[in-house]
């Protein structure tokens, strides 16, 4: 079998390749700092037991999927029965409950979403707490 | 390999049976999801609760134009409502029209003085029969248990067919981000409440009976600041305060005849007992 033009064929090959690995070659070796959102925020610092509605690798696994279903209860079913850690209520709701806690939302939501390239919309209508710009 | 009848009969039955028994038995094993349900619980919180909430609106009780205006205000302050100036691109959830408008084909040749130019106040009627709810593809729109029409705004894909299907105008789209600001840097939500979120461009919002205040025990915005021009109540309970009204006063509901029992009702005149 004869490859036409194959040395312009295995070149252009060779340059394709180097092309599209550049992002390899350019990230090779470094190390991104995994992202450490904070939890210093006065509300947190401030309970008696610093813990969220459920463990801390749950949350970072499935806090999507547990404001998901908090919006399917309140929202559609009507049940806004208030969750109970350590003697305190929070309630089902990200801008009335999880963010009155975390009120950083540049150290706490943006660190890992930007780290993980994900943009969630909940900003275009739930209001974030004010803070000061860093 | 040659296949006669019976063996291809047992083949494809097995495969059935396999296709479906497979994927029950797949999905069973499979890890579920957390579930909201499995967070520990406070006890079951006081709120209002009907069977079927609905509303009279005691037009008798609206003399001026500010009467009305503290309503529509107390309505779409706290809920965030926002304010185009561009009549095409208006967002509202409790407003105002004519006589005319408000209950067309009623209108007669001679009719009460005043009734023609008289402001009607109007809401989403969360009908019995919502052709709204109907209409949604995604069931972004939809009937509670206790009769509230509702909205997840999260499914709203912005097709409209709800604003299509309501005959009462009860439904507005969000041609702009309501978030942003008109032409003189004015932001088009004056005053924001930071309890309730707004929404975004290109969703379909209206009343929600004020279901947030519902759960807290709270009247609807509306109702609370109206000094008894609305009144709010269970339509199903015959001892409510709502169901009184209906017993002794003459009311009427717009646009009865397309048959969405609205549960909106109006007391239009005969303001002998205020």
């Amino acid at each position: 079998m004869k490859l036409y033009d194959g040395g312009k064929i295995i070149f252009g090959l060779i340059i394709f390749l180097g092309l599209i690995t550049i992002p390899f070659y350019f990230n090779a070796g470094k190390a991104v700092a995994p992202p450490k959102p904070k939890l210093d925020t006065p509300v947190i610092q401030a309970l008696a037991v610093k813990e969220c509605v459920k463990p801390k690798e749950i949350m970072r696994a499935e806090h999507m999927r547990i404001l998901d279903d908090w919006r399917n209860s309140v929202v559609r079913e009507d049940d806004r029965q208030k969750i109970v850690i350590g003697g305190k209520e929070f309630t089902k709701s990200l801008q009335n409950g999880c963010l009155k806690c975390h009120s950083n939302k540049k150290d706490f939501c943006d660190k890992c979403h930007t780290y993980m390239a994900v943009n969630p919309y909940c900003w275009d209508c739930h209001f974030t707490p004010k803070e000061n710009k860093s | 390999m040659s296949i006669d009848r019976r063996v291809f009969l047992k083949i494809a039955g097995i495969t059935t049976a396999f296709g479906l028994g497979g994927s029950t038995l797949i999905n069973g094993l499979k890890k579920r999801g957390l579930e909201a349900s499995e967070l520990p619980f406070a006890g079951k919180q006081g709120g209002l609760t009907a069977k079927r909430w609905g509303m009279v609106v005691d037009m008798s009780r609206f003399r001026n134009e500010h009467d009305i205006q503290r309503v529509i205000d107390a309505c779409h302050n706290i809920h965030n409502v926002p304010f185009f100036k561009n009549p095409k691109h208006e967002v509202k959830w409790i407003w105002t029209d004519t006589f005319n408008h408000t209950f067309p084909g009623m209108e007669s040749e001679f009719m009460m003085e005043g009734l023609e130019e008289m402001p009607f106040l109007m809401l989403c009627n969360h009908c019995k029969e919502p052709a709204c709810v109907r209409v949604c593809p995604t069931q972004a729109t939809f009937k509670r248990k206790d009769g509230i029409v509702m909205m997840d705004m999260h499914r709203c894909i912005g097709c409209r067919f709800c604003m299509a299907a309501c005959p009462f105008g009860a439904r507005s789209f969000n041609w702009r981000d309501p978030r942003g600001k008109d032409e003189d840097g004015r932001p088009f939500i004056r005053k924001l409440n930071p309890e309730y979120p707004t929404r975004m461009k290109g969703v379909v919002e209206k009343c929600t009976f004020c279901t947030e205040r519902l759960a807290k025990g709270l009247q609807p915005a509306c109702a609370e600041k109206s000094n008894g021009g609305l009144v709010f109540g269970d339509l199903e309970d015959p001892d409510s305060e709502l169901r009184e009204i209906l017993r002794t006063r003459y009311t009427v509901r717009r646009k009865q005849e397309l048959g969405t029992q609205p549960s909106v009702y109006y007391v239009i005149g005969g303001n002998d007992d205020v």
